[in-house]
């Protein structure tokens, strides 16, 4: 590959959709105006846990401008995007799980009637008790907020086993035992979700929606409405920001549809921004415990870790968020032994779901935060320390994971050599620090959310004679870049200009089906679809054209808007001109691409959240400035090294690179998700601390760092030019580097994120009356877990099934008894 | 000016809903508009005179989405009344490019990664543009304090600092 020359491929241009950005001519979902659109508002629960009696909109319905008042009743069927959680409807049916859980909708002339008409709703409420902390729901079996999942409030709890991890402990010669807290917080995406309802000419249902996953809201409205999906069209507006928090189907999506098909005309929602936090998705909060073994040398001998994960008040993506705080701890470092038990609650809280990262990054802030004290206890540098452990590339991990390509070690070296690590870590004197820490993450989730053969991606180009070349996929623009990636994939390999081409993407009507943006899948799977594609039709232009010039094909070169001889420049044409001897040659031109991955190595049940066509990998080096007196965190500088595999568009992955960081910034010192109880006399209900954002901290442009960036260029065979993921990865690293960074400068272990003044004072507070430097939870939920799951390593005879699944022990004693009867027989 | 066209009754109670006609001066064009007197500017410049350019992400003065120019000034247009505007100049989005021709900012944004999903992006172009007239040759730290009251989550502020040099650099060379 190296020899190769990119028309495009690595070179710093502006996006395709650029010139729309800075005109503000972008279409986001609340820019849409219809002919005769009304407006709809929901009416959301006061109380965090209830039981809904009774919804009566008469009162509502006599003002003037209202013309439809919702409740449960016309929203009765359940959705979820997990098959295994359908539990959600677009309004309650029975019970209200949140405050700020919809209970009716109000839909009418202006927004403003529709606010005022909100108030006349009369909902009557049974309050139920309210379980506010995964704790509370493992102590509280009733009442249960679900009445499905394990029992109780456990929604899910998994147990695998990867080798005798006990037995590895006990023979290593240290082991680390630490506890951590990563609090949530939620992806306050800068545009608040808006959906627009319309019934078309032909009676059929178009929804226009900010969401990251049309696909998924087109099967989830098929069910709710009960209507076949060819009669239901979702069409992605580009989001104003997603970060994950778009990627579920929410209320206001389906009361819309509901609303319009009662109507027969366009219905908006507009969420406000206190709503956006209702809806949330976001960040859970996780208790964790890792016990680790390590031998004096540095080598890891295995790991033990324990999550208690934080729901909310519905599944959501949360089954796989739960696996995901287990599944890519053994990426990064080689884990001999593995074990991982997790349990995901029910609590009385907005539903958490998918941030950046998606459950990975806050096993990864203890696992890192622990290699930091590992490395002190050892006397080793902690980049040292990861260096001696890092996973092989071309290799399967404990739990069954295929690495591919691996660029750590180079992202590792990059990164404290460009922040002049060896000079600054332990040397900065007092109230300043250095911290280093890593990370792994997907490029595209290997298994659909819901099983089938099918291709996860689908890519459709067409050409006219006109020379312009418009592609057709349903991926989503969510501000990454979706659409410049895919034009610029197709462009690369046709030689052509992208600014001249058109992309039409997120619609279910108009695209091939991609599964959506989510789980950093989009520049690898479309990508993969979209060379398919484009290889297609550059082979069938290519050979209408060498036979036009009586060239062999393989000679012929597609750059510069040209298709020509490499051994004769001269000799050749004009894109259009090839475009022309192409559809004579074929008739119409259109070509398809798809993309399906590869089967996982994992067999046993649960392996198929983990596994994916390639891993990228981030080394990130912070430094810190703290304040001894008023505990406030600084972060003037982070060297960030990716390895991206390639940069397909360098200022868009260096745009992900610097985002991630920017937002692993907040989580790190000032994001938090958090929740308070009113006043007895007021309620005692448990509502939101921080539903704006004013006082949900996010940093500014005085709190963002000056960012450093590295991109290790490491093709990935898998990958689209070798192009890995770089819209999560980034993040990853971030809130342990400043973790260890605080720790460098003060002295002191905040074993809890956001790193606010108040732990580190009080921390510091403790450390100075002799007692341990530490802020972090001193104890870790008791949970019940159940029987492990005994999957044997690779490199301990297993096949990457469970040696203990009961399918496979009915097998063999059938097999058993099979034997013995032809024994009988005989 | 004001005339009262529409009584709305609610539950016993009387909301006014006066209506009131005014005029805006909008991107140098003067528009006479009939709209709710509690309306503000934001819901004007969207919602009546079909100017979407100018968006929204919070409606409480957080997030400077929603970033106009007045008389050249930065200011929140979800924070004023549309009636409150009259008599001064207002620029849009819609207003800061030069016919078909591109904002020296407008370009740096979209070459340097300066915009991403592009919501944030006309505040912090319009503000950007207002520092740049006072200041044609601002430092980092005069940038950086002059966005603090816009918010943007996709960036990470360093490539939308590296746009506004871009473009102070661009109009310095082209007045020079």
């Amino acid at each position: 590959m190296s020899g190769k020359k990119f028309n495009l491929v690595g070179k710093a241009r502006r996006r395709v959709d650029g010139r729309a950005k800075v005109t503000g001519r972008t279409v986001f979902a609340d820019d849409l105006v219809l002919p005769r659109m009304v407006f709809c508002k929901l009416v959301r629960s006061p109380h965090p846990h209830a039981r809904v009696l009774s919804v009566d909109g008469s009162r509502a319905m006599k003002i003037p401008g209202v013309l439809l008042v919702l409740s449960g009743r016309d929203t009765p069927n359940e959705y979820g995007i997990l098959p295994v959680s359908q539990d959600e409807t677009g309004l309650a049916t029975e019970k209200v799980r949140y405050v700020g859980d919809p209970v009716a909708a109000v839909i009418a002339t202006s927004e403003r009637v529709a606010e005022e008409a909100m108030e006349m709703v009369q909902v009557e409420y049974e309050p139920l008790t309210t379980i506010a902390e995964p704790e509370d729901a493992l102590a509280t079996p009733e009442p249960r907020i679900h009445d499905y999942g394990e029992e109780g409030n456990i929604h899910k709890r998994v147990h695998f086993r990867f080798g005798d991890v006990d037995e590895s402990l006990a023979a290593s010669d240290h082991v680390f035992e630490n506890s951590f807290h990563f609090i949530g917080n939620t992806h306050a995406a800068m545009e608040q979700h808006a959906s627009v309802a319309d019934i078309d000419r032909n009676g059929k249902i178009t929804l226009w929606s900010s969401t990251q996953c049309p696909h998924y809201v087109h099967r989830a409205l098929q069910k709710t409405l009960d209507i076949p999906a060819d009669r239901i069209r979702v069409i992605a507006c580009h989001n104003g920001g997603g970060f994950g928090g778009k990627s579920d189907i929410l209320n206001h999506e389906i009361v819309v549809t509901v609303a319009a098909l009662k109507l027969g005309r366009p219905v908006k929602c507009t969420l406000t921004r206190e709503e956006v936090f209702y809806a949330h998705r976001g960040r859970h909060p996780v208790k964790m415990k890792l016990r680790t073994g390590v031998n004096s040398d540095g080598i890891l001998q295995g790991m033990d870790l324990q999550t208690v994960v934080d729901g909310g008040g519905y599944g959501s993506y949360g089954v796989a968020s739960l696996f995901y705080t287990g599944a890519l701890s053994t990426v990064t470092y080689h884990l001999p032994r593995y074990r991982f038990r997790g349990v995901r609650t029910f609590t009385n809280k907005p539903a958490c779901g998918p941030k950046r990262g998606h459950g990975t990054p806050q096993p990864r802030f203890g696992q890192e935060v622990q290699l930091d004290m590992i490395a002190e206890s050892l006397n080793l540098d902690p980049a040292e320390l990861r260096l001696r452990n890092l996973v092989q590339p071309n290799s399967l991990t404990a739990n069954y994971l295929k690495v591919g390509t691996i660029g750590l070690g180079d992202c590792i070296r990059k990164v404290t050599e460009s922040s002049g690590w060896n000079d600054k870590f332990r040397k900065m004197g007092d109230g300043r620090g250095f911290g280093l820490a890593c990370s792994s993450y997907l490029c595209g989730a290997g298994l659909a959310i819901y099983w089938n053969k099918l291709p996860q991606s689908g890519v459709q180009l067409q050409i006219d004679r006109s020379g312009r070349v418009t592609v057709f996929c349903g991926a989503t623009e969510i501000g990454q870049g979706s659409d410049d990636v895919l034009l610029g994939i197709v462009a690369e390999i046709l030689g052509i200009d992208p600014m001249h081409m058109t992309a039409v993407t997120g619609d279910t009507e108009l695209t091939p089906v991609d599964l959506g943006s989510y789980s950093s899948r989009v520049t690898l799977m479309m990508g993969n679809a979209a060379i398919q594609a484009a290889e297609r039709a550059r082979d069938m232009i290519g050979s209408a054209v060498a036979k036009k010039l009586d060239l062999p094909e393989k000679r012929l070169v597609f750059a510069g808007g040209r298709v020509f001889d490499h051994e004769d420049p001269e000799k050749g044409m004009d894109w259009r001109d090839a475009v022309w001897a192409g559809e004579e040659m074929h008739g119409t031109l259109g070509t398809v691409g798809s993309y399906t991955p590869p089967r996982p190595a994992a067999k046993f049940k649960g392996g198929g959240v983990g596994p994916s066509p390639a891993y990228s990998f981030t080394a990130c080096v912070t430094e810190v400035e703290v304040d001894r007196e008023t505990g406030w965190v600084t972060v003037p500088r982070i060297w960030i090294a990716h390895d991206i595999g390639r940069s397909l568009n360098p200022v868009l992955v260096r745009g992900q690179v610097i985002g991630g960081v920017y937002m692993g910034v907040g989580e790190a010192v000032m994001e938090e998700h958090t929740f308070r109880r009113l006043p007895a006399k007021l309620s005692g209900a448990l509502v939101h601390k921080a539903p704006s954002l004013l006082d949900y901290k996010l940093p500014t442009s005085h709190d963002m760092p000056e960012v450093f960036v590295d991109l290790i260029e490491n093709p990935d065979p898998n990958a689209p030019f070798g192009a890995k993921e770089v819209g999560q990865g980034p993040l990853l690293p971030v809130m342990p580097a400043v973790a260890n960074a605080v720790y460098d400068a003060v002295g002191v272990r905040i074993d809890e994120v956001p790193i606010t003044p108040d732990k580190v004072l009080r921390a510091l507070d403790k450390k100075a009356r002799g007692g341990e430097g530490r802020f972090g939870p001193d104890t870790f939920p008791a949970v019940d877990w159940p029987e492990p799951m005994d999957i044997p390593p690779p490199w301990e005879g297993g096949d990457g099934r469970a040696a203990n699944d009961p399918k496979r022990l009915s097998a063999a004693r059938l097999e058993a008894e099979a034997v013995r009867n032809k024994g009988v027989n005989r | 000016m004001s005339e009262r066209t529409s009584l709305l009754q609610i539950g016993g109670a009387v909301h006014n809903r006066d209506k009131i006609r005014m005029t805006l001066t909008v991107n140098g064009e003067d528009s006479e508009i009939l709209a709710d007197g509690t309306a503000t500017l934001l819901e004007v410049l969207r919602e009546e005179l079909g100017l979407p350019g100018t968006k929204h992400g919070c409606e409480l003065g957080e997030c400077g989405a929603c970033t106009v120019l007045l008389d050249g000034e930065p200011a929140l247009s979800c924070l004023l009344l549309a009636r409150q505007c009259e008599g001064l100049d207002i620029t849009t989005i819609e207003g800061i490019s030069h016919g078909n021709e591109l904002h020296p900012l407008q370009d740096a944004f979209a070459d340097l990664g300066g915009s991403q999903c592009g919501y944030c992006t006309p505040g912090f172009i319009l503000s950007s543009a207002a520092l740049l007239e006072r200041k044609p040759d601002p430092s980092r730290a005069e940038i950086t304090e002059a966005l603090s009251g816009n918010l943007c989550r996709c960036t990470g502020y360093n490539q939308i600092f590296e746009s506004v040099e871009e473009a102070a650099r661009k109009i310095r060379e082209e007045n020079s």
